[in-house]
Formats: C-alpha cells, sequence, structure tokens
C-alpha cells in the first residue's frame, strides 16, 4: 500500500538488463514499499539481489523500466532535478577525487547544492566536530585517508547538503569493526538530530537490528518479506531451543543453495 | 533569482574543481605542454624544411606562422575536446559519476560550465605555446593582430563546445572505448578543416564537408589576422558563420547530451565502473 505521507514510494518498480544472447535479467522485480517520514528503513539481501539496483533507481541514476518511484512527492523521472535536490547517498565506495583534499571535495559538493561557501564551512565545522575528524587533516589528499575515514568524509558530504531522504547503499561494507562501529553511531546520532528518512541497504543483520525500525527482504529482485523486525522473526517458525534471529529470518526468506546464488550474484555484478 | 544563483554556484564550483585538479596534476600539466611545444616546434620545422627540398624561395617566417596557427588549433581543441570529453570519463575513472549526476544541477550548467574552464585553461596554454615557439623561431609578429585571432578562437569555440558535447556522449555510452573515438573525431575535423593547409586543395567532396565545419574558419580567421595582421571587424566573412554554427551547435549539444544521459540511465550506464 502506498502511504500518502510517504517519504519514498516505490509502486510496482521493475528493472530488466538485456545481454547479448541471453534472457534479460531481473534486476528488480515488480516491487512495491513505501518509507514513512523520519523512518528508517531497511532493504537486506544477498549479492546480487537488486539492492544496489533499486537505489540507483531512486538516485534517478536509473530509470525504471516498470512502475514509478516518488520522493516527497515528485517522481524520479519527471522531476529529477527535485527529486535530486531532495536526497543523497552513502554508498561501498566513498567516491571521491583523490588528488583533491577532503575539505576541496566537501566544498564541490557544496557548490553543486547551491550552498555559499561561509555556510558550507560552518555546517562543516559542526559536522566535523560530530564525525571526530581530525580538522588538521582536511588539507591532506582523500587518498591518505583510510577507509573508515573515507567513510566519514562521505557522511559529511552527505549531511552537509540536508538531504530529506538519505540513501545509505552499504555505508559499512569492508569497513573494521571498529570503523564501522563509529560509523554506524554516527549514523545513528544524525539521524536523531536532523531527523532524516534513510534507506539502508545492508548484509549486516546487527545493523538493520540496531538502525532500521522495519526492513524487507529481497532476493533475485523480489520483496519475499517486510514488516518490523520483530515481526518478521516471528514469521519464522523455530528450529530448536535456539531464538531466531534476524540472520535466521534472512536464510529461511533468500533460500539455501548458496552456490547458486554467488553465480546468479556474479552474473548481476557483470551486466548491472 | 535563488535559481540563477544556485546555477551559478554549480558552475563556479565545477570551474573550481578543475582548476584544483589541475594544480594537484601540476608536474603533468608541464609535461603535456613541453609535449604540445615539442609538436609545434616539429611543424614549425616542417615550414623551415620547405625551402630546402623545395628549392623554392618561400617566405619562411610566414610558413612557420602559418603551420604554427595549424598547430595552436590542433592543441586547443585537444585539450577542450579532452576536457569536456573526460567530463565522463575521469568521473567515472574516480568514482565520483553518480554523485556528480545526482546532484540537483541542470545538465547545461553542468556541461557549460566544463567547457568555460576548458577554454580558459586551453586560451592560457595556446598563448603560452605561440610565445615559445616564436621564442624558439624568432619570429616577426610585429604585424601579428594577437588580440583579433583569440577573438576568432573565442567566438568558434561556441562550436567546438557544441561539438565537444557531441563527443562527451561518446565516453557515456561506450565506458570502455568512447573516449579514443573521441580522438578519431577530433582528428577527422581537423583533416577536413585545413590544419596544415589549405582546405581548397581538398577533394571537391572533402571541401563540402570543410565549408560546414567551425574548425575551417577558424583556421581561416585565425590566419589572416596573424598572418596579415587583419582586424576583428574584418573578419566578419569568418566569425559571423561560427557565431551562427555556435548559436546552432551549443543547443544541438546539450539537447544531445541529455537524449543519451536518458539512454544512459534506462541502459544503466552511468556507472562507476566501465
Amino acid at each position: 500500500m502506498i502511504s500518502k505521507e510517504a517519504a519514498l514510494s516505490v509502486n510496482q518498480v521493475s528493472k530488466y538488463f538485456i545481454k547479448k544472447r541471453k534472457d534479460p535479467l531481473k534486476a528488480v522485480d515488480n516491487i512495491t514499499f513505501s518509507i514513512d517520514v523520519g523512518e528508517t528503513f531497511g532493504v537486506l539481501g544477498p549479492n546480487g539481489s537488486g539492492k544496489s539496483t533499486l537505489i540507483r533507481m531512486i538516485s534517478t541514476l536509473l530509470i525504471p523500466d516498470q512502475g514509478t518511484i516518488q520522493v516527497f512527492g515528485y517522481n524520479t523521472e519527471k522531476d529529477s532535478v527535485k527529486v535530486r535536490g531532495l536526497i543523497n547517498r552513502v554508498s561501498v565506495e566513498a567516491s571521491f577525487f583523490k588528488k583533491l583534499s577532503a575539505i576541496e571535495n566537501l566544498l564541490f559538493t557544496a557548490g553543486l547544492y547551491g550552498i555559499p561557501k561561509k555556510q558550507a564551512k560552518e555546517k562543516l565545522n559542526v559536522i566535523f566536530e560530530k564525525i571526530g575528524l581530525d580538522k588538521k587533516r582536511l588539507s591532506d589528499p582523500i587518498e591518505d585517508f583510510s577507509r573508515g575515514m573515507q567513510q566519514k568524509v562521505s557522511i559529511a558530504r552527505a549531511f552537509l547538503t540536508a538531504p530529506r531522504l538519505l540513501l545509505l547503499d552499504e555505508p559499512t561494507t569492508g569497513l573494521d569493526p571498529r570503523a564501522k562501529k563509529e560509523v554506524q553511531a554516527l549514523i545513528f546520532e544524525v539521524k536523531e538530530q536532523y531527523g532524516t528518512t534513510i534507506l539502508l541497504t545492508t548484509h549486516d543483520m546487527y545493523e538493520a537490528q540496531e538502525l532500521c525500525s522495519r526492513v524487507s527482504i529481497l532476493h533475485k529482485g523480489q520483496i519475499r518479506k517486510m514488516g518490523k523486525i520483530n515481526q518478521l522473526i516471528e514469521s519464522v517458525p523455530k528450529t530448536g531451543f535456539k531464538e531466531t534471529t534476524l540472520e535466521d529470518v534472512f536464510l529461511h526468506y533468500t533460500g539455501t543453495n548458496l552456490n547458486a546464488e554467488q553465480e546468479k550474484a556474479e552474473e548481476m555484478r557483470e551486466v548491472s | 533569482m535563488q535559481l540563477v544563483l544556485r546555477e551559478l554556484r554549480a558552475a563556479w564550483a565545477f570551474v573550481e574543481r578543475n582548476f584544483n585538479l589541475t594544480k594537484r596534476y601540476w608536474k603533468w600539466e608541464v609535461v603535456f605542454l613541453a609535449y604540445t611545444v615539442a609538436n609545434s616546434v616539429t611543424m614549425g620545422f616542417i615550414g623551415k624544411g620547405v625551402e630546402s627540398f623545395s628549392g623554392a624561395v618561400v617566405d619562411v617566417n610566414y610558413l612557420i606562422l602559418y603551420m604554427l596557427i595549424g598547430s595552436i588549433l590542433w592543441g586547443y581543441l585537444s585539450i577542450l575536446f579532452e576536457i569536456v570529453a573526460e567530463t565522463v570519463a575521469w568521473e567515472r575513472w574516480e568514482e565520483t559519476i553518480e554523485y556528480t549526476f545526482m546532484s540537483p544541477i541542470s545538465r547545461a550548467t553542468h556541461l557549460l560550465s566544463v567547457c568555460w574552464y576548458s577554454i580558459l585553461y586551453g586560451l592560457l596554454r595556446s598563448a603560452l605555446i605561440l610565445f615559445f615557439v616564436s621564442w624558439f623561431f624568432k619570429l616577426n609578429l610585429s604585424e601579428a593582430n594577437i588580440a583579433a585571432a583569440g577573438g576568432v578562437l573565442a567566438v568558434g569555440s561556441l562550436s567546438f563546445i557544441g561539438l565537444g558535447m557531441i563527443a562527451a556522449i561518446l565516453p557515456l555510452i561506450s565506458p570502455e572505448k568512447g573516449v579514443q573515438v573521441v580522438h578519431i573525431f577530433q582528428a577527422l575535423l581537423l583533416m577536413f578543416s585545413g590544419v596544415y593547409y589549405e582546405v581548397e586543395v581538398l577533394p571537391m567532396w572533402m571541401q563540402k564537408v570543410a565549408w560546414i565545419s567551425p574548425a575551417t574558419y577558424a583556421l581561416k580567421g585565425m590566419r589572416e589576422a596573424i598572418l596579415e595582421g587583419k582586424a576583428f571587424t574584418s573578419l566578419n566573412n569568418y566569425t559571423i558563420p561560427l557565431l551562427l554554427m555556435g548559436i546552432v551547435m551549443l543547443p544541438v549539444g546539450i539537447f544531445a547530451f541529455k537524449k543519451m544521459e536518458e539512454h544512459a540511465k534506462k541502459k544503466g550506464l552511468l556507472k562507476r565502473n566501465g
């Protein structure tokens, strides 16, 4: 069901990729969901399940083959510039100009979002304080930063533009446990402060449990299950005396043939 | 008004980013400048050598300058096309493409500001090359109207930008080979436009192509300004067609890029990795 007050409405959306001499791959297959304003919604799924394709469609970087996506009432295809002003994203790769310093990269982003330099610097000072970034290092090229630090700058970039909808595409993948914890705490803190609506894709069950009020399980481009975490846990039959965890839920709805899944994931990565 | 300010800030952000990148890669900039100067000097020597192998008495100063103008325009177009075409390729290599393309700016602002930087940078480089090569060959530029030549180049840049945007489509739709095809496109443009010769020496069918190429008019106009010292106002035969071509090619370039961006978004080509 699509809510009128939704921050994000995804309505019967599909995306196919056509590969030479092969059947089209359904990266996202007829999915529908909505996220309320201020909510943190998780999309869980194995590699190649369609999470990044979904994020890229919401980001206006991909046009759906079927269905519509609306961000605060604006259509991602017809009102793409307006949508782009309302969203930002943090993805697996921090994605910066590596030779430029953190501050040069961030001021470039500020310019693209029409934020005056003085205002951007003031805002960044507050964000740096919160993130715990050493200001002395901000003039160093990004390539000299650790992965965790780059990801923190990436979060600073996202919050600099004050997005109403923040898309977090596996933001902690590949980080060491300490950096992961720091980034998760940061997401939680800034979300509390700015009241931003968040769509988080991850395959880290702990992360989803800690940050999300509702989650959906995406598998082979389809939503297999969606709801509050306790509802999802209750939907899976208990095995033995062990408490059912979100990981059990994930495995239950995404199947057990891991080799076949891996092959499919590789194929998806090639074409998407 | 707010929208205009926003777009202007975004435009300046692109110019500043490119300047910062040029600054960070300054050693490579020096290497590429030396390479372009060496190419131009070679062209100058070809001009000088004509007298020795043809036996004819020629105005060597004139010939060197003639070749040099071709070489400078080649260098200028290379820079302009490279920067504009790499709007996509470079961002893909840096993995920033998705972030830049999902920022809330119009594509026209994005492309035009990158072009604006490439014009400033290209003019500066061309002036430096002219200075170095004239000093090397001790060329007499007292009769040359450098300002008029710069004016012709600036007017011609409007249509070059339009062509550059069309060229920028290639890396957008072909992440692997797009940039190389841009070089072919650039070489064809100069072959038809008389970079080191008059277009009248070309076969008739090639001459017909030459007259729809803005580079033909830019080369002729610049040569008359430098070799004959003509004033900018007396170069209307070249500047008016250049202006008209610019008025047509600039919006066509933006429109074509936007259309192909839409295609890339449908096919999933607008992504970090090739």
